[in-house]
């Protein structure tokens, strides 16, 4: 009888420590987490003001005469933020069409033979490290054109986007009751029509969202820019020029030591747009539910 | 008619994705062919030299492949620790209530920051801590990287982990409750065994993504072209060369590198091949 | 043989004249293996008519046969004739087909993107049908009251359909069908996703919507055929067993099968 209870006492002590444990350890996760923001916004908050989003990068000597005289470095991010939203905008434009279509085409024929290939080629993509895109890319775009541009910063991002869309795509319209599209065909609508004004307004929250985390995950890539779009100090609009992105300039900042002043508030402004992003997603799935 | 048109581009997207991806294959192996015809594709893969020196020129994979494989497997050992215990917690001791989606979220939000910004944090934090810990001379090198990388692939392990642990069904867990086994005891004998190739292929899938990780690596690891002897050692990496050499390559070492992309795609895209197919293998069963 | 001299004892009797017509229809959904096999039958105008038959013996398919719906399912052999009017829709463009013939199903779906008002233009709408605003108010109204849920929405025809309750949704959507005038009314055991109270509303409308509609109406519940249907088919094994007015079937079965389902001893 003794012995009984007190091998149960033991099994009880270790179950509650292997819990402890659990929690103590989880809740350890949270400290990168803490101490990357803690470290971002200590260092970066003061650098953020209106001219930091207006003026383009500062060059090194101006840094460094600024930051000998114990002043903020002058300038800004201008032209990596324009840099990151033009090329942002071309990769959505490229990626977000093909990827809902294709993304329908698996949806709806779940069990097909070319379904399944489709949909491995698309995880192998969305496996591919990005840098190998960037290689790729530099050989479709920039080689050719003779020249990094925005445009082929763009498409890599596209290329990077595309299995993010397909997928969301597919998961949202799966998860609609398959007798919306019955109910639509039923009343005589074409195919098309069922699948353009019943499925896809029905879906129209996950396929948001969908694009939105896909935005988030692109908008931290340097790796393939740097490839592609190289970086550029001044504001560029032609997208057939070398372009900057916010990314890339942490990278251009971090490299010259004058202007590494400004590598913190670049990063909590990044760091804000993709929670920005990544909380107007939540919101807008939720709301969206059906 | 419009039907068919529109069947037609449902279609071609889908085409259009094929071809895509064979177009990636094909430009990564015709644009490294001049590399592996120099050398040979195993004296490429094996060879640890690298010799930008005109009239000389050598290139070899070796280093930076070993340097890929040491880094992003001691990252998956040092996030085993906390991946797993996240994953227990959201999706067996706190499964669907309040606390366990905000850890979930915290834990989404380090997915969400670029690899960039880990590598700063590793850069100007990590870095002096190592360094003043002793535990590298200069405070880069494969320890430091692999730190960072464990971190940044914690989300991955955890969330697939936590969804494999959460579909254990009730009936099995009740099973041993009603024997009187304790939640520990549950959790060894009922939630492992039958979660556990789903926990592991979501660890393989994390391993995939630790492979092809840059920026966080570049800046982290010291760039040394060698095969790494230590810990504390720097060296390189597959992704990282290409971030690092890139710039000024051009003829027989752009093709090298352009050779090490298509090594490492090849390696990626068989880690997550399997860990796709454990995982379909579980879901299925 | 008997299947044939059922149909003609319903069809010669009855003064009504037949809208619907199943000649020799058969249809299979992978090569030999037969779901609805060589049915005859003939429906009759203004009426309702249930199909009954345990799960799989071809009820449904048989049902979508008609708006060829059945056809969503690849791989589909259909043969015989379906007249509607007269005229085969299985020669006709299906699109066409589905506007002549309403369908509703076994869950409420009205859809969720668009308002109550919306949901019953939504026929017109999503065929490019043109009507004037005066005339779209007035379908809208006569469609609701006609499936008596005019007095309970009125008020709030821009809201979406969402927070009305699983019977107010389904005869929403039973307003959908109505809408475009269908010559026909398929339904797919509409209440069995219904509460009883919500299931006999329901079944009232029916009896009323009668007066302007044909209603043909697969049904699990054997209560519910007894209660609303004028005639009745009961299939076995996608075969036809008996086909004739209800009271009949249900006193006088002729086919010991029909007499063993009715009495609950399978099923």
């Amino acid at each position: 009888m003794e012995t009984n209870t007190r091998m149960k006492k033991s099994r009880l002590v270790k179950d509650r420590i292997f819990f402890g444990a659990v929690c103590v350890l989880s809740a350890l996760t949270a400290i990168p987490l803490v101490l990357i923001i803690w470290e971002v916004l200590k260092k970066g908050y003061r650098q953020l003001n209106w001219s930091f989003f207006t003026e383009e990068a500062p060059n090194s000597l101006e840094a460094m005469m600024a930051v000998n005289a114990g002043d903020l470095i002058p300038g800004g991010v201008a032209n990596g933020l324009v840099g990151s939203l033009l090329m942002v905008l071309m990769a959505v434009v490229i990626a977000v069409p093909v990827g809902i279509l294709a993304g329908i085409r698996l949806s709806e024929h779940p069990e097909s033979r070319f379904s399944g290939v489709v949909r491995s080629v698309a995880e192998l993509l969305q496996g591919t490290p990005s840098i190998v895109i960037g290689l790729i890319i530099y050989g479709w775009v920039v080689k050719p054109l003779g020249s990094y541009s925005g445009f082929a910063g763009g498409i890599a991002l596209a290329m990077l986007m595309l299995p993010l869309i397909i997928r969301s795509t597919e998961e949202t319209l799966k998860m609609l009751p398959g007798s919306l599209k019955e109910a639509g065909l039923a009343l005589g609508a074409s195919y098309s029509t069922v699948i353009l004004r019943v499925l896809l307004p029905s879906a129209f929250g996950g396929l948001f969202t969908g694009i939105l985390l896909a935005v988030s995950r692109v908008l931290g890539e340097t790796a393939p820019l740097m490839l592609t779009a190289l970086g550029a100090s001044a504001i560029e609009w032609n997208i057939f020029e070398p372009m900057s992105a916010l990314p890339l300039q942490i990278w251009e900042f971090y490299n010259d030591p004058n202007l590494s002043g400004l590598i913190w508030s670049t990063s909590l402004f990044l760091l804000l747009l993709i929670l920005v992003l990544n909380l107007l997603a939540k919101r807008i799935a939720r709301k969206w539910k059906i | 008619m419009k039907d068919k048109i529109f069947r037609g581009l449902l279609y071609g997207a889908c085409v259009l994705v094929l071809l895509l991806c064979a177009a990636m294959v094909y430009s990564l192996v015709s644009g490294s062919w001049q590399a592996f015809g120099q050398f040979g594709f195993f004296r490429f893969l094996f060879s640890a030299e690298w010799d930008p020196t005109a009239g000389k020129e050598e290139y070899g994979a070796w280093a930076f492949v070993t340097g890929t494989l040491y880094t992003s497997f001691l990252a998956l050992v040092l996030c085993i620790p906390f991946s797993l215990p996240v994953a227990l917690f959201t999706g067996e001791y706190f499964r669907k209530t309040r606390i366990a989606s905000v850890i979930s979220s915290i834990v989404d939000l380090l997915a969400g920051i670029p690899s960039i910004v880990y590598g700063l944090w590793g850069f100007y934090t990590l870095c002096p801590l190592m360094k003043s810990w002793g535990l590298s001379d200069q405070g880069f090198g494969v320890l430091t990287s692999s730190i960072v990388l464990a971190i940044m692939i914690i989300p991955y392990a955890s969330s697939l982990s936590a969804e494999f642990i959460s579909m254990v069904p009730n009936e099995l867990k009740e099973g041993a409750y009603s024997l009187g086994a304790t939640r520990l005891e549950v959790i060894r004998t009922v939630v492992f065994p039958v979660a556990g190739s789903g926990i592991f292929a979501g660890y393989v899938l994390a391993l995939g993504r630790a492979l092809g990780e840059t920026m966080a690596v570049t800046m982290l690891i010291g760039n040394t072209i060698q095969i790494p002897r230590s810990l504390g050692d720097t060296g390189n990496t597959m992704a990282s060369v290409i971030a690092n050499q890139f710039g000024e390559a051009s003829g027989l070492k752009l093709s090298s590198l352009i050779a090490i992309g298509l090594l490492l795609f090849i390696i990626t895209a068989v880690i997550n091949f399997l860990g796709k197919l454990i995982m379909k293998r579980q879901r299925g069963k | 043989m008997t299947i044939m001299e059922n149909m003609q004892d319903t069809t010669q009797g009855s003064p009504k004249h037949c809208i619907l017509e199943f000649k020799d229809v058969s249809i299979s959904y992978t090569e030999g293996k037969w779901a609805v096999k060589s049915v005859n039958a003939a429906i009759k105008e203004r009426s309702i008519t249930a199909i009954m038959g345990p799960s799989g013996c071809g009820k449904s398919t048989l049902l979508r046969s008609v708006n060829r719906m059945h056809e969503l399912y690849p791989e589909i052999k259909t043969t015989g004739q379906i007249l509607l009017d007269g005229k085969d829709v299985l020669q006709m463009n299906a699109m066409e087909v589905r506007r002549k013939a309403g369908m509703v199903f076994q869950r409420p779906n009205p859809f969720p993107t668009m308002s109550i008002y919306e949901n019953v233009l939504a026929g017109y709408k999503l065929n490019g049908i043109k009507v004037s605003k005066a005339q779209k108010d007035e379908i809208v109204q006569k469609s609701l009251q006609d499936v008596g849920l005019w007095d309970e929405v009125k008020d709030s025809l821009m809201k979406r359909g969402s927070f009305l309750s699983g019977g107010q949704q389904q005869r929403l959507c039973i307003a959908r069908a109505v809408a475009l005038r269908p010559r026909i009314l398929l339904m797919d055991e509409p209440t069995s996703a219904l509460d009883p109270i919500a299931t006999r509303k329901i079944e009232d409308m029916l009896l009323e919507l009668k007066k302007e509609f044909t209603i043909l109406i697969v049904t699990h519940n054997m209560s519910q055929a007894a209660r609303i249907s004028d005639d009745s088919m009961f299939m076995y094994l996608g075969e036809l067993v008996e086909f004739s007015d209800t009271q009949t079937i249900f006193t006088n079965p002729r086919d010991k099968r029909t007499e063993e389902y009715l009495s609950g001893q399978f099923g």
